[in-house]
């Protein structure tokens, strides 16, 4: 495995240019930047609100200075309350070029859209310069999701991620998965995992206050396809996600933006602290990949039974197909097929072992399946956290 | 979900994921009248039932535990007979309502972790 060395010490397994809109009035200007650039290493990223909020000013922050990033350009209408220069500065900090256009200042959609064109060319020069260097697994940090479960997710594709996820930690890779609001009944058997009683505390913690969460939105994040798929209750889908955390000890517990200290495996608390505010902790499954690229995953582990097509900006996502009767409908948009542990045709030990060796090659440079197809999905809305306490991450 | 590629099939393939489990999961879609083998017994599908979904392993009476994996997860509203399929008309949440394409939340369970 090659990484990009970046000049901030970290490693990146892609070297992309994001082009970030900073309110909604900017995206289309933002687009066409990306559109006429033509270059899939030239990626569409952006938050849409005008009002400010802390936690997407440090989404942003993250995402633009991941591994994977090499440069950044920033879309600003100028009026609207993104802390540009704050973002820019944060950028500029990481050893990236970055710059920053302002339509109202720069004149309107054609000439913005003509300067964004030249800052893409004068960033594409300087990063192509970035130098490359052997990257080991240790230096890996991959997470994993669950979209569209039914009830083959959670025999065939998540026990299988978990199988490669016990792979990957104990050879000292980074490992997160994440979604507390969809381990609500997994409490006790996932704190006798965390490596101290203070962790398993605050893990448990972290799922009562997912379950507070939802319970005044009124319903969790059981979906109707998830029944139509054969789940019928939020836990009994969220036993089957849980197996995707594999049988590793549980290192600590972070929050969207952190980036773990060491390798290990790492549960994401995605649902906001506080009152309830801002609607849906997650409205889409996007937006739980986004905060695991925040927290430095490399790359994506997706698992999906009714089958979906997503992938991601800035991090590859690997789609490993739970449902043998999807896999023959969608299998152009999967990269593994783990249906066949459903079929009789293979087992998980041996479908862990395919995603474990996909995961070397798509760090080494190959495309995702997701990822060839063009998806570059972003999506990052409002939400408020409050930082993690010391026990979440306990020293060793 | 299609399942005219599984019509008549000769034994509906199912899976049980943890011996003190009282459901199996189905391992391909079958049709009303399939056989099944339940720990040595054999039934028949009453239902249509689509792959991923369960069937009772055992005669399920209202205010039992559904166990899976080996945990509960959820209860039986209504009497359900071995080999029938267990879902949402017969069975709920301990935790938590999901919600249905109407757009509204069904009824809330009262629950507390």
């Amino acid at each position: 495995m090659n990484g990009y060395l970046r000049a901030d010490g970290r490693k990146g397994i892609r070297n992309v240019i994001v082009v970030a809109y900073l309110v909604e009035c900017a995206h289309h200007v933002a687009r066409l930047i990306v559109q006429r650039s033509d270059d899939p290493d030239v990626q569409l990223i952006g938050f849409p609100g005008c009002y400010p909020n802390a936690y997407a000013l440090s989404m942003m922050k993250a995402v633009c200075t991941h591994p994977n990033v090499g440069g950044v350009v920033l879309l600003s209408l100028g009026c609207e309350g993104f802390n540009r220069e704050g973002l820019g500065e944060a950028v500029r900090a990481s050893g990236r070029p970055v710059e920053t256009l302002v339509i109202q200042e720069a004149g309107g959609t054609a000439r913005t859209l003509a300067s964004g064109l030249e800052a893409v060319d004068r960033i594409k020069r300087r990063i192509a310069e970035v130098p490359r260097g052997a990257m080991a697994l240790d230096e890996l940090v991959v997470g994993t999701i669950c979209g569209g479960s039914d009830g083959t997710s959670g025999i065939s594709a998540n026990p299988a991620v978990g199988r490669c996820f016990d792979r990957l930690v104990a050879a000292g890779a980074t490992c997160i998965f994440e979604e507390t609001g969809e381990l609500i009944g997994c409490e006790d058997v996932m704190a006798a995992r965390a490596v101290t009683a203070e962790l398993a505390e605050q893990i448990r913690g972290a799922v009562a206050k997912a379950a507070r969460y939802y319970s005044v939105l009124g319903y969790g994040s059981f979906a109707p396809g998830n029944a139509e798929g054969g789940l019928t209750t939020q836990e009994e889908k969220s036993m089957g996600a849980y197996s995707k955390s594999g049988a590793s000890q549980i290192h600590g517990l972070i929050k969207p933006g952190d980036v773990p200290p060491a390798g290990g495996l790492y549960l994401l608390d995605v649902v906001p602290d506080g009152e309830v505010r801002f609607g849906f902790p997650n409205i889409s499954d996007n937006a739980e990949i986004v905060e695991l690229i925040a927290c430095g995953a490399h790359m994506i582990l997706f698992t999906t039974g009714r089958g979906s097509v997503v992938g991601s900006a800035i991090s590859p996502v690997i789609k490993i197909c739970a449902n043998p009767e999807t896999y023959r409908r969608l299998a152009d948009d999967m990269d593994v097929n783990a249906g066949r542990i459903i079929d009789g045709a293979g087992d998980v030990d041996g479908v862990g072992a395919e995603i474990y060796d996909l995961v070397g090659r798509v760090a080494a440079g190959q495309p995702s399946v997701s990822e060839a197809l063009g998806h570059q999905e972003f999506i990052l809305t409002y939400k408020q956290f409050e930082p993690i306490g010391p026990a979440c991450l306990p020293t060793r | 979900m299609d399942s005219s590629a599984n019509t008549g099939v000769s034994q509906v393939r199912l899976v049980l994921l943890h011996p003190d489990d009282n459901v199996l999961v189905v391992c391909q879609s079958a049709r009303a009248g399939d056989r099944l083998r339940i720990d040595g017994q054999r039934y028949r599908l009453a239902d249509d039932i689509a792959l991923g979904h369960k069937i009772a392993r055992a005669d399920l009476k209202a205010g039992d535990k559904v166990i899976k994996y080996g945990v509960p997860i959820g209860s039986v509203t209504r009497p359900i007979p071995k080999g029938g399929h267990v879902h949402v008309a017969n069975m709920k949440s301990d935790y938590i309502a999901g919600h249905d394409r109407a757009g509204g939340p069904p009824l809330k369970t009262d629950w507390q972790i």
